[in-house]
């Protein structure tokens, strides 16, 4: 068995990588832009490629409920969605980590209703920043895939025992094709071998989950998520290392480029990475001293990787892919990079650019009216920010 | 099937005591006979509920086999992703596969005919082979007594308050098995612990039976019904005998009452007995009478033949 390099879509690369791990039950609920991974499932399944159940839910909120009955039974699950249906979702997954339950689920995201829109935004993939779920953006096609692989790896852990996201850029990356080396089931078992584990529904050995908890343990019950959570860091670390000289890819929880002597650091989540990335090449060859952190892991937030790439810089833009209007941070990126300033009492100003909300294109263009609006700060402080944030090519 | 006598009833409590559900809790009696019904070899996916609630205060536990509550309107789902689970498990040889495990999803009146309707019509129509048991109390007695889509005609309940304008619920029960068997689904039936050998009876045919089953189980309230707790049973029987309740079965398409009631006693027995009611006329008593005829009338053009005999009026 070889690795094959094979031209596939971030939805097509993420189905390969469920079937590359083998899992035993998926349940999911058509969505745009998430279809095409539980299409391509559903065909793998009917050809007899994979050897799952697949369960054709009537909704999102049976979608994830269902795995979470699965995982509890013991099976390796998957789930995909978008938008609304994470909307819908929302309520179950919070119960999945508390709950401990190494659920894996890819979110391609997508602006979230109203207007109805079915194009890329990260208000969902933000919506759902606060379930105590592991998260993870991918910056392409070859990252929906490998992270997708390492999700389980680090689910099942058993330091861990959480619920995995890995969200993707609906249509940008779940509809374009790119060339992805895709895993065998061999090397990705061996990568991340199934655990038929931990605490499981079985007549044998009966055990009562999800209890009522009063005021006397409920807190201890969500201080336990809190420390998973925050072990889940190392373990990730491990994961990606493991993930390195397995596949010789080796990812962090953030990328920087040029951020050694950046004057103006971009910090930037998903396929606008990519673009910014173009941008800050082509500005560095006319001589402007910009860098670039690509946000990998969301949450838990690597403040310790996110603030060595940002310590030397000048001035601070982070770009947003959602608003949480009416918060005094405004993008939701920035609130976690804002913070991660303040922590460490490093006052530079810290600006938030908004762009690309339900679609609309992000270009070289914006990062350079982004780069010389935030030039302007060079030299001064917080304090004299008037306003810290900006939309970048919405209509006046 | 060898059939069920009260000898030969299960020794062994699968329920433990202990539990929180009150005195003469209706629900009590639904589960304990349940699980003495079903054996140890099941999984149980519980809806939010009284008997969630009351059963699983953390670190206690009442249930000696394995048990999961997810949240309210998703039991049909989590049982439907187990019972997935132990199919491919099987298949994969993880499990067992002379293994025998039957999934069970219970829920409340709230929780399968309200909240969790949609759930329940996803997990039947795609065949699973899950019983799924619902508790009828006739309103969300968890969260203070309020009505749900199975609560009946002019009752009182917290948000159907009696008052000068509103007399109780207004609008009919909710007829969920016809909901149920609209999925074509092998087997649905109807259960009250009054007539307890008939509860086995049905609760292990629907266990053995592949593909989706529903009971719906009969669960007098003793603070939503208002009725003093040893009234429980009697409260049972009543709405046999009065043609409120019927036992019935829906076996591959063909209707059958499992308790003929040759000759029925007028709706006011029932109703006197539950504070509930207590604020009706006689007018409002005789147009509850009108409807229960309806239904018997209907139940037997089900059956076929009278089943369900007329009102016995006394003197």
């Amino acid at each position: 068995m070889g690795r094959k390099v094979i031209p596939l879509s971030g939805n097509h690369a993420v189905a390969y990588a469920a079937k590359a791990v083998d899992v035993d039950v998926i349940a999911a609920y058509p969505i745009t832009p998430q279809t095409a991974v539980v299409e391509k499932l559903a065909e793998f399944v009917a050809n007899g490629e994979l050897d799952a159940e697949f369960i054709h839910v009537e909704s999102e909120h049976s979608a994830l409920s269902a795995v979470v009955g699965a995982s509890a039974a013991g099976a390796r699950v998957f789930t995909a969605t978008s938008a609304q249906g994470l909307l819908l979702m929302y309520e179950i997954m919070h119960i999945a980590s508390t709950m401990r339950l190494p659920v894996v689920m890819s979110i391609a995201t997508r602006a979230i209703s109203a207007p109805i829109n079915i194009w890329c935004d990260h208000s969902d993939f933000m919506a759902a920043s606060d379930t105590g779920w592991v998260m993870f953006m991918a910056l392409n096609a070859q990252e929906a895939h490998d992270l997708t692989v390492a999700a389980y790896r680090i689910a099942e852990d058993p330091e861990v025992e959480l619920p995995v996201a890995v969200g993707y850029d609906g249509f940008w990356l779940s509809h374009t094709v790119e060339p992805v080396e895709v895993l065998d089931t061999d090397e990705a078992l061996k990568y991340a071998p199934k655990r038929y584990r931990r605490y499981v529904l079985d007549p044998e050995r009966p055990i009562t989950m999800g209890p009522l908890a009063s005021p006397d343990w409920y807190f201890e019950f969500r201080v336990q998520l809190h420390e998973a959570v925050e072990k889940s860091r190392e373990v990730i670390l491990r994961a990606f290392d493991e993930f390195g000289r397995s596949f010789g890819r080796t990812y962090r929880p953030v990328d920087g480029y040029y951020t050694e002597d950046a004057t103006v650091v971009l910090i930037s989540m998903g396929s606008a990475s990519g673009t910014a990335l173009a941008y800050v090449e082509e500005a560095r060859r006319s001589g402007v001293k910009v860098g670039l952190v690509n946000v990998r892991q969301f949450r838990p937030f690597p403040e310790e990787e996110l603030y060595k790439h940002v310590e030397r810089a000048g001035v601070v833009a982070v770009v947003d892919r959602a608003i949480n209007s009416g918060s005094a941070f405004v993008g939701p990126l920035y609130s976690d990079v804002a913070l991660t300033f303040f922590k460490r009492g490093f006052d530079i100003p810290v600006l938030d650019f908004v762009v690309g909300l339900g679609g609309r294109a992000v270009t070289r263009r914006d990062f350079d009216e982004i780069t010389r609006r935030s030039l302007a700060y060079l030299g001064k402080r917080m304090r004299d920010v008037k306003q810290h944030y900006a939309f970048i090519g919405v209509r006046e | 099937m060898s059939s069920v006598t009260i000898a030969t009833l299960p020794r062994e409590e699968l329920l433990a005591p202990g539990h929180r559900m009150c005195q003469g809790c209706g629900a009590a009696i639904v589960m304990r006979h349940l699980l003495k019904a079903l054996g140890k070899n099941v999984i149980i996916a519980h809806a939010t509920g009284c008997v969630e609630v009351t059963t699983t205060l953390y670190p206690e536990t009442a249930w000696r086999v394995p048990w999961v509550h997810v949240a309210f309107e998703n039991a049909a789902a989590v049982a439907s992703g187990i019972e997935a689970a132990i199919k491919v498990l099987k298949r994969k040889g993880v499990i067992e596969s002379s293994k025998k495990v039957k999934v069970v999803a219970i829920g409340g009146d709230g929780g399968t005919v309200d909240i969790g309707l949609q759930a329940l019509s996803g997990m039947l129509e795609r065949g699973h082979n899950i019983l799924y048991v619902l508790y009828d109390n006739e309103a969300y007695m968890n969260t203070g007594i309020q009505r749900s889509g199975a609560t009946p005609m002019y009752a009182w309940t917290t948000t159907t308050p009696a008052g000068k304008v509103w007399r109780g619920e207004w609008r009919r029960k909710k007829d969920i098995v016809s909901i149920v068997r609209a999925h074509g689904v092998p087997y649905a039936a109807t259960v009250n612990f009054a007539y307890i050998t008939d509860f086995y009876t049905k609760i292990r045919k629907a266990a053995e039976i592949e593909g989706p089953t529903f009971i719906h189980a009969f669960a007098p309230c003793v603070p939503g019904w208002r009725y003093e707790p040893h009234l429980t049973v009697k409260i049972a029987k009543l709405a046999v005998q009065t043609g409120i309740w019927v036992n019935y079965e829906i076996e591959k398409g063909v209707f059958r009452v499992t308790t003929p009631v040759p000759r029925r006693l007028p709706v006011g027995e029932y109703l006197k007995l539950q504070g509930r009611f207590a604020h009706l006329t006689k007018e409002e008593i005789e147009t509850i009478q009108r409807i229960v005829d309806e239904d018997v009338e209907y139940i037997n053009k089900l059956a076929g033949a009278t089943v369900i005999g007329p009102v016995e009026r006394k003197g």
